[in-house]
């Protein structure tokens, strides 16, 4: 970036490259560039949002079974955190332009708590789909999942030795993991897996009866987006770090705020991205 | 805003090789009371929409959901993002990405719809058998 940093004995100034005529032409430069990063982000998660939408129109059922098996309460404060962090993201801004020295560093570190805050409860949700097998593919256990809807009882235990019904928790098939590409027995050993489980729903009745086939479609759709989102915090951790460290050495005044103001735009995206996550995922109805 | 969108006058850059970070850089700090306010109104619509799921309103309930969400993302785009006080141009982007992406979604599924979701035995749950 062109603003980089100017080290001691030249506080809070900007260098403007000699391609630009001004100061304030390069500083809408960058911002346009950094606007056409976020457009192409856009684009990128588009394309998960378009597999969530056919997915979606044509089986509305999964989306609707399988919504009940994420945690509403943690996502619900995972918003909260996400949103309360994009506040001081942007008070951060203000706070770069005004020259507030210490209150920048503050508000730059609550940020990066926040994400912290966020990555923690996010890898609490994946362990617990972990633990209990609501994974992609042939990954999804849907034994574990007839156990989870009917209780502990005989019948459940039972569904966990039947063959292709692997225990919650267990390690992740050896078998599917050294084969290179699925071959027909594999396929036809997921299908004999599906109709336990289905078979399973049908002698007990009530609600396991309408546990819906296919639900790894949901959990499939769920990990890429919630993952991809996930990655996206992480390198804005990273960026986060990064602009702590150059507002501690005293980097940024109300004549260079360049970087703090465009790594806000990319945090900001990345909330933005989880306003449609959440609703869409967690509060299907 | 009316300030961004004039042309560059060439007579105004001598001085600014002169002072680096020149005078011409104008921050425009959004006010604290109006960042406080859209958290605000961020904390209420997230509340709001996992309200209206305890409310079964059929096929309007994703609407609600989506329009909520909407409300949200111009709430942060236009005031966290300073979308309000920039340059249109930083809009049109965001503006055509959205655009681009709604045309993608809205003509793949006008494709998938025309087909039969029972093609392949047992890889249509959408069936019930």
């Amino acid at each position: 970036m062109s603003t980089a940093a100017t080290g001691k004995g030249n506080e809070g100034r900007a260098s403007v490259a000699h391609y630009f005529d001004s100061a304030r032409q390069q500083y809408e430069s960058q911002k346009l560039g950094m606007w056409l990063f976020l457009a192409t982000e856009i684009l990128m998660f588009g394309g998960l949002f378009c597999a969530y939408a056919i997915y979606r129109a044509n089986h509305p059922e999964i989306f609707l079974y399988a919504h009940t098996l994420l945690d509403k309460n943690l996502g619900a404060v995972n918003t909260i955190v996400l949103l309360f962090s994009s506040f001081t993201m942007a008070w951060a801004v203000r706070a770069a332009m005004l020259g507030q020295r210490r209150l920048l560093i503050g508000l730059l570190a609550v940020t990066l708590m926040c994400g912290f805050g966020f990555m923690g409860i996010k890898s609490i949700e994946y362990h617990h789909k972990w633990q209990h097998g609501f994974l992609w593919g042939q990954r999804f256990d849907y034994a574990a999942l007839e156990g989870h809807a009917v209780g502990h009882d005989a019948a459940a235990d039972a569904a966990h030795d039947a063959p292709g019904g692997a225990a919650p928790g267990a390690e992740p098939d050896a078998g599917h993991a050294g084969a290179p590409a699925r071959t027909d027995d594999e396929a036809g050993h997921v299908m004999a897996e599906l109709d336990t489980a289905a078979e399973v729903s049908m002698a007990h009745g009530h609600a396991a009866a309408t546990i819906p086939r296919n639900l790894h479609i949901f959990f499939g759709i769920y990990f890429v987006m919630t993952g991809l989102h996930g990655i996206h915090v992480l390198a804005g951790m990273i960026m986060l770090g990064w602009l702590l460290r150059r507002a501690i050495r005293g980097d940024f005044g109300t004549r260079n705020y360049t970087a703090v103001d465009l790594g806000g735009l990319y945090w900001h995206l990345v909330d933005l991205i989880w306003i449609f996550l959440f609703p869409l995922l967690y509060l299907i109805h | 805003m009316s300030e961004f969108g004039k042309p560059l006058d060439p007579s105004d850059t001598g001085t600014v090789f002169d002072e680096p970070g020149g005078a011409d850089l104008h921050p425009h700090p959004v006010p604290l009371w109006l960042l406080a306010g859209v958290f605000g109104a961020l904390i209420a619509l997230t509340v709001a929409t996992v309200a209206v799921t305890y409310v079964d309103l059929g096929r309007f309930n994703i609407v609600i959901a989506l329009a909520i969400a909407a409300i949200k993302g111009i709430l942060v785009a236009e005031i966290f993002m300073h979308l309000h006080w920039d340059r249109p141009f930083n809009r049109v982007l965001l503006l055509s990405a959205i655009t681009a992406v709604a045309l993608f979604i809205g003509i793949l599924m006008l494709d998938s719809g025309t087909y039969l979701p029972d093609m392949i035995a047992g890889y249509a749950p959408g069936v019930t058998q």
